[in-house]
């Protein structure tokens, strides 16, 4: 960002709306379906303002009919036009998901390279406000575990343009997944350290370059989405205490910024993930074993740790709710058990 | 319920239930949400307040519910959808354990873990769902259990006009007239998805024409009417029992609130729900009442002060519930 450019503060959703409808003006190819992204301006507010400028034919309500509609985004996408399709909750890949992964992922591996999806699924993530086990799931590492799409997972506004921005722009499929708790919407609670300056101007942040949220030395916390707001909080704490984390924001997981985790953890030789997806055959156990393959190069203080959702539903109660996803202060707990727990032998 | 006149006034005491039961959560869902209790700068926060979440209430779409179940026995099952209550109550759900539930309580039907969209009470054969188009196929499910069990049950699969679009009801249309199970659909067109109003979502007037595309009868009940419902499903449902097969009923009822609460409501338009209340349906079954000597004033205002204290008896017990202990967390993602 270069001093001149004329900033604002804008929460996630506005700089997300901001950047679709700036990729619409330059090119007629975009455009949006999904339920309830035209009139009532999407339920996370991601398409708020797009259907007064773009009218119904480009900020397209769709039925209840999410295979319809995927559907339709790889066929669209196949001749040439460049759709966004709105699944409103995660959680409701179910319903389409052999669209999303046999189609939409493979198509273009299958044709030999000969076609091109550049579609955008966009999608609400996470839970925090108890909306229970159908509706508070991250699942952005089962779009990870299958080959074919890119997977993007902001956790502030500013990366949230630049991500979308190249997200339409690029020629393969991208799930873009937007945590609902740090959206800045008037009716949830959200992390404030979510809504940041974003420049006017339209700019692309190139997938598979995390950020190094802070630089630490005692410990790398890897992390992404809300959960580096979490971190962040977290590391504020360990730092009156004289514990110097490191956060490091993934930004996108497909690619996966290999580099940047394992220079940090080089450094800090220690490892927390902090991730709200679940902690089974996911993120959190890709980069741990990221790092121990490459246990020649990198000397570990203290065992890997991962806070994730260990193997349940997400439940509603609200008490259970905060126990299973990772909370602030279970990072802190976490980082401190590490630093107490050296390597053994 | 043996007589019509019981199951008039069964039907009639039902609505008035759901209605106290819907405007006495509307009003404690918004405990805690308002400022300045909560986040600076928001003007209403869903993950707070005694009941957290998510939040869809039915009503003005009563009728649906109480003429459809005024047929049912115990035996038979219910799916209904994310908008569950009146469908819960109707059935027969106990109010003190699913207030529980939705207070995220243990002694909640589902322990707290599931919350207000997954409603389980397989003692009185209810369940639901949050996923919208979930519940037709498992309707069929229970339809065809009883089918095999040689028991004459039948299965209800109550859902929106918004759900008539997926696919999975659709698929589960023609596995139930296939293998011709006793199992009867039932549409609530409230005309709204969300914000999406029917016209928009749905290329014909009535899902009931949909019903011929799959072999089966369907019915359209075009007004809001308790008795217009009760008539028709008592028709598709002795016809499931008889082993004849399934119906597709579609009711046209009114959603009084938003879709969910908290829904600004900025596609309606003004003045609609005001509209729709004029026409009442709760009123209306009472004029039918008393013309037919069933209900007077004291009776009704006797009966009113019943449900008033039995809904805010299964609040009270809500509220003066435990949460589970955090490791509740853990249990029963299998059978223990
Ligand atoms: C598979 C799926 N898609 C989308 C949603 C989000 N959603 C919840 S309710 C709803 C509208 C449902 O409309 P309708 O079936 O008419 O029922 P109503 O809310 O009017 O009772 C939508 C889109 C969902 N829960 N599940
Ligand atoms: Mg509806």
């Amino acid at each position: 960002m270069t001093t001149q450019q004329k900033t604002r503060t804008l929460t996630m959703a506005q700089a997300i709306s901001e950047a679709i409808g700036q990729e619409m003006e330059r090119d007629e190819r975009v455009f949006v379906m999904g339920e309830d992204v035209g009139k009532y301006g999407g339920i996370f507010s991601a398409t708020t303002g797009l259907y007064e400028r773009f009218g119904k034919e480009r900020i397209m309500d769709t039925p209840i009919s999410e295979t319809a509609f995927m559907g339709a985004a790889i066929g669209a996408a196949a001749e040439g036009l460049r759709p966004i399709a709105e699944l409103m909750f995660v959680d409701f890949f179910g319903v389409c998901f052999d669209q999303i992964y046999n189609h939409l992922a493979k198509n273009t591996y299958m044709a030999g390279g000969n076609i091109k999806l550049p579609a955008v699924v966009m999608t609400g993530i996470g839970g925090g406000y108890n909306d229970a086990a159908q509706h508070s799931q991250c699942l952005y590492a089962s779009f990870a575990h299958m080959p074919g799409m890119k997977v993007v997972v902001p956790s502030n506004a500013y990366d949230a343009k630049g991500l979308m921005i190249q997200a339409i722009r690029d020629d393969n499929p991208v799930v873009y997944c937007y945590h609902k708790g740090i959206m800045g919407l008037s009716w949830m609670s959200y992390f404030e350290g979510s809504t940041n300056e974003v420049p006017e101007e339209a700019y692309a942040i190139p997938f598979g370059k995390a950020r190094v949220v802070r630089e630490g030395s005692d410990v790398t916390i890897v992390t992404l989405s809300q959960m580096v707001q979490k971190a962040v909080l977290a590391a504020d704490t360990l730092a009156e205490e004289g514990i110097s984390a490191e956060i490091i924001d993934l930004r996108t997981i497909v690619p996966l910024d290999t580099e940047t985790v394992l220079a940090s953890v080089a450094k800090t030789g220690r490892l927390l993930v902090a991730d709200e997806d679940y902690l089974h055959f996911g993120l959190s156990g890709e980069i741990a074993a990221l790092v121990a393959e490459h246990l020649d190069t990198i000397r570990l203080k203290a065992p890997v740790r991962r806070l994730a959702v260990d193997a349940v539903p997400i439940p509603f109660s609200r008490p259970l709710e905060q126990h299973v996803i990772p909370q602030v202060d279970g990072i802190v707990a976490a980082v401190k058990a590490q630093l107490a727990t050296p390597i053994g032998l | 319920m043996e007589t019509t006149s019981d199951r008039l006034l069964w039907m009639y005491r039902t609505m008035v239930e759901i209605r106290e039961y819907e405007e006495t959560m509307a009003k404690v869902y918004l405990e805690g949400k308002l400022p300045p209790k909560i986040q600076k700068g928001l003007a209403f926060d869903i993950g707070a307040g005694p009941v957290p979440g998510e939040m869809h209430l039915a009503a003005g779409q009563e009728p649906v519910a109480v003429g459809v179940c005024a047929h049912l026995r115990d035996e038979d099952s219910v799916v209904g959808a994310h908008r569950p209550h009146h469908f819960a109550i109707a059935k027969g759900v106990p109010l003190n354990e699913m207030t529980a539930e939705m207070f995220g309580k243990v002694t909640g039907l589902g322990r707290g873990k599931g919350g207000h969209m997954h409603l389980f009470d397989p003692a009185h054969k209810f369940s639901c769902s949050g996923i919208v188009g979930a519940g037709a196929p498992q309707a069929c499910g229970a339809a065809l259990a009883a089918k095999k069990l040689g028991k004459d049950w039948v299965a209800i699969a109550f859902f929106g006009e918004g759900a008539a679009n997926q696919g999975s009801f659709h698929e589960a249309l023609n596995l139930a007239a296939l293998w011709k199970l006793p199992v009867v659909f039932v549409c609530e067109d409230n005309k709204y998805g969300i914000s999406v109003e029917k016209g928009d979502s749905t290329a014909i007037a009535s899902n009931a024409d949909r019903a011929a595309g799959y072999g089966m009868p369907g019915v359209l009940v075009d007004k809001n009417d308790a008795l217009a419902v009760f008539e028709a499903a008592g028709v598709s449902i002795d016809r499931a029992r008889r082993g004849e097969g399934p119906t597709l009923i579609e009711v046209k009822t009114d959603r009084y609130y938003g879709h969910f609460q908290g829904d600004p409501e900025t596609y309606r338009p003004k003045g609609e729900v005001k509209a729709l209340r004029e026409h009442d349906p709760i009123p209306a079954l009472g004029a039918v009442l008393r013309e037919q000597g069933l209900l007077d004033d004291a009776r009704d205002a006797e009966l009113r002060e019943a449900i008033r204290s039995k809904v805010q008896a299964a609040f009270d017990f809500a509220r003066h519930s435990p949460y589970p202990d955090v490791a509740e967390a853990h249990r029963h993602v299998f059978v223990d």
